[in-house]
């Protein structure tokens, strides 16, 4: 009975130190997003008052200034916008397509310096990419895809190829072999096992490597204030840059901007999170 | 017609040998079973013929015609794998109509198959679910409608039963037999359990280490096993074996007992090495025997332990210094230390030369 009783308080104990744990974690990970949601609302005064204010008013004032002409203090957003979609979009698209592949066939064949060539991927990934930055900028002057679309892409791509292989190839280590046999023994050739077997039970896997793939892009930083110039390619974290001067920074606008970068993102997340969910407790294949 | 025939097939995977240049004629409709310890080569045999894996050496032909060059889906074969391997995405009705959806058949042909396939399995209920839904027995059945849907000219099973439990593997061993019976197929059935093998095959093909040992139908394999590798794998229990040696006209046992040369043993050499041996079933207590003709000898054992099994009772007792077992039918309770007189049938026994193995028989 007693010991019941105190078996059962220690239980309670640990839930309740458990929740706060999470409690606070999760403050730690959210509290700056929402500043910044919160700070694309306030008046500046608001935002640089000292001690803070804490109930906020509400004024939508850096949006209109945003969206207003050139020389009003506005930004080309929609460019912006325009540009992170297309280099985000066609970088993960073609990331995801290399990288399946590559990760298929680390998965499924044998070839010659197979572990060295897996080794060497992961390596690429431990070189930073600011530290590629100054290489890169040379090489895409002198080539003249400097302030493009198309050298942005390149870079991306070649940035989350490693990780997609990487991550593609264990989802599909993880689907039994057997399962395109038996479609090959059923008259599928190959490629057809690959796509209409291998790929829809790997399917959660790959959306979380696209995932993953996009949001490197769309949120990178360090490359792309090197590699672009112009508002045709310049992307929203390089466009936030735009809101400061040489002496004073329009906090306001760049939490403004920083939302509609944030929204999308969000958005898609929780499109996928179904596939992103079920590619991270990926092993429910066997059947 | 579609036998399926196997002359000198090699596998090698790098330097290691696999599978040492086997030769086999399969019927047409016969259900054949490749059994033989694990490690022995029987996947890889059956995976060559399916075309999953290539040939290193030799040729397979499937109803006349070498397909060693053929994908898998060129063989008109189908296989239900151990685990099963059924998609997972896909519904019980879209894995059993796979095959035909691939094939581009007529919807209405699909839908006919299908329902028929469930239909002899049992299916019905399920159609609708994932195989995560299933239970093993489930996903086992519909490994096999998914084969038997696009009626293959052959079959192929790898050890399809070993993930199941003891009595299900049982029903589901009738249910291939009977299966086998209505779809009138050859089959070619991989297993490393010799009571499946004895039970199916129509034919058994024994291996070891990449080679046959001895082709043969359960009862062949069984009443004239060709060395002791083969007399201790079939059957349950496995072959008494006593070392002896050829004296006269008897086999003096671990130079202790004497017992006379079965009638059935071939050429023997005065003072040659034998291994002699006989199954539990010819050995029985006076009173608690089997009625036979034929020659028997009669010997004073001492029962250390017994196992019994309702309709008999396996009794372990010491014969020259070496464990046999011995079969008590109409058992009566025994304790052990009891001394009983045993009666052995002498041509029922085996005499296999003890450097080599091999049986030497008349
Ligand atoms: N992919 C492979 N690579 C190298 N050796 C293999 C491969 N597959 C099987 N083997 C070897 O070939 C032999 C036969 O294997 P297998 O046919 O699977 O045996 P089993 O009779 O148990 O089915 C074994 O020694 C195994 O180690
Ligand atoms: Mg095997």
């Amino acid at each position: 009975m007693d010991r019941n009783q105190s078996h059962r308080n220690r239980r309670r104990v640990l839930k309740t130190l458990h929740l706060t744990a999470l409690f606070l974690t999760m403050m730690i990970i959210c509290i700056p997003g929402l500043w910044i949601v919160l700070n694309s609302f306030r008046p500046t005064v608001e935002i640089m008052a000292k001690p803070p204010v804490w109930v906020p008013s509400f004024t939508l004032d850096h949006y209109r200034a945003m969206f207003a002409g050139a020389g009003e203090g506005g930004v080309p957003v929609f460019s912006y916008f325009r540009n992170s979609l297309i280099v985000s979009v066609t970088s993960t698209l073609i990331a995801i397509l290399i990288g399946m592949s590559g990760g298929y066939a680390f998965a499924r064949y044998r070839f010659k310096g197979k572990n060295g060539y897996f080794v060497g991927l992961m390596l690429f990934r431990a070189v930073p990419g600011v530290a590629l930055s100054l290489p890169l900028f040379i090489v895409f002057a002198k080539v003249g895809i400097i302030d493009t679309h198309f050298g942005l892409i390149l870079a991306y791509v070649a940035m989350n190829v490693p990780f997609t292989i990487w991550l593609t190839d264990g989802f599909f280590r993880q689907i039994p072999k057997e399962l395109h046999e038996a479609a090959e023994i059923d008259g599928c050739t190959r490629w057809q096992a690959f796509w209409q077997v291998e790929f829809p039970v790997a399917r959660s896997g790959v959306a979380s490597a696209a995932i993953f793939a996009f949001l490197t892009s769309w949120n990178e930083f360090a490359l792309a204030s090197q590699l672009t110039r112009s508002v045709g390619s310049k992307t929203m974290p390089v466009g936030l840059l735009d809101f400061t001067a040489e002496f004073t920074i329009n906090w306001g606008g760049m939490c403004a901007l920083a939302v509609l970068m944030i929204v999308p993102a969000l958005i898609l997340t929780f499109i996928v999170q179904k596939h992103l969910i079920a590619g991270l407790t990926f092993g429910g294949v066997k059947g | 017609m579609t036998e399926v025939t196997l002359s000198k097939v090699v596998k090698k995977y790098g330097q290691h040998q696999a599978v040492h240049g086997i030769d086999l004629d399969i019927q047409d409709g016969e259900f054949v079973v490749l059994v033989g310890p694990s490690g022995c080569g029987k996947s890889t045999t059956l995976r060559m013929i399916a075309g999953l894996e290539d040939i290193s050496g030799g040729d397979v032909t499937i109803g006349g015609r070498v397909v060693n060059d053929l994908p898998p889906r060129e063989r008109n074969i189908s296989m239900v794998f151990q685990n099963y391997a059924l998609y997972p995405h896909m519904t019980v009705r879209e894995n059993l109509g796979f095959s035909l959806k691939i094939a581009k058949r007529p919807e209405q042909e699909i839908v006919k198959a299908v329902d028929e396939a469930a239909g002899i399995l049992g299916l019905d209920e399920l159609m609708d679910r994932k195989p995560a839904a299933l239970s093993g027995g489930q996903r086992q059945r519909v490994a096999m409608g998914r084969a038997i849907v696009r009626h293959p000219d052959v079959f192929l099973f790898d050890e399809p039963l070993s993930n199941l439990d003891a009595k299900l593997r049982t029903q589901m061993r009738v249910e291939i037999k009977k299966l086998h019976q209505k779809v009138e197929s050859t089959i070619i059935y991989v297993t490393h359990d010799q009571v499946e093998a004895m039970t199916l095959a129509d034919r058994i093909v024994l291996m070891r280490d990449g080679h046959i040992v001895q082709v043969g139908t359960p009862l062949e394999l069984f009443n004239r096993p060709v060395d002791t590798f083969v007399a201790t794998f079939i059957g349950s229990p496995p072959m008494n074996l006593v070392d002896g040696v050829v004296q006269g006209e008897t086999i003096v046992l671990n130079g202790s007992i004497s017992v006379p040369l079965p009638v059935t043993a071939g050429p023997l050499t005065n003072g040659q090495a034998v291994k002699f041996g006989f199954r539990a079933d010819n050995l029985m207590p006076i009173g608690h025997a089997v009625e036979e003709e034929g020659a028997v000898h009669e010997l004073d054992l001492s029962v250390t332990l017994t196992e019994p099994l309702g309709t008999e009772t396996l009794l372990f007792t010491n014969l020259a210094g070496v464990e046999v077992q011995a079969k008590m039918f109409n058992p009566r309770p025994v304790t052990p230390g009891e001394q009983l007189q045993f009666r052995l049938m002498l041509d029922k026994c085996h005499v296999f030369d003890a450097k080599s193995g091999q049986a030497v028989r008349g």
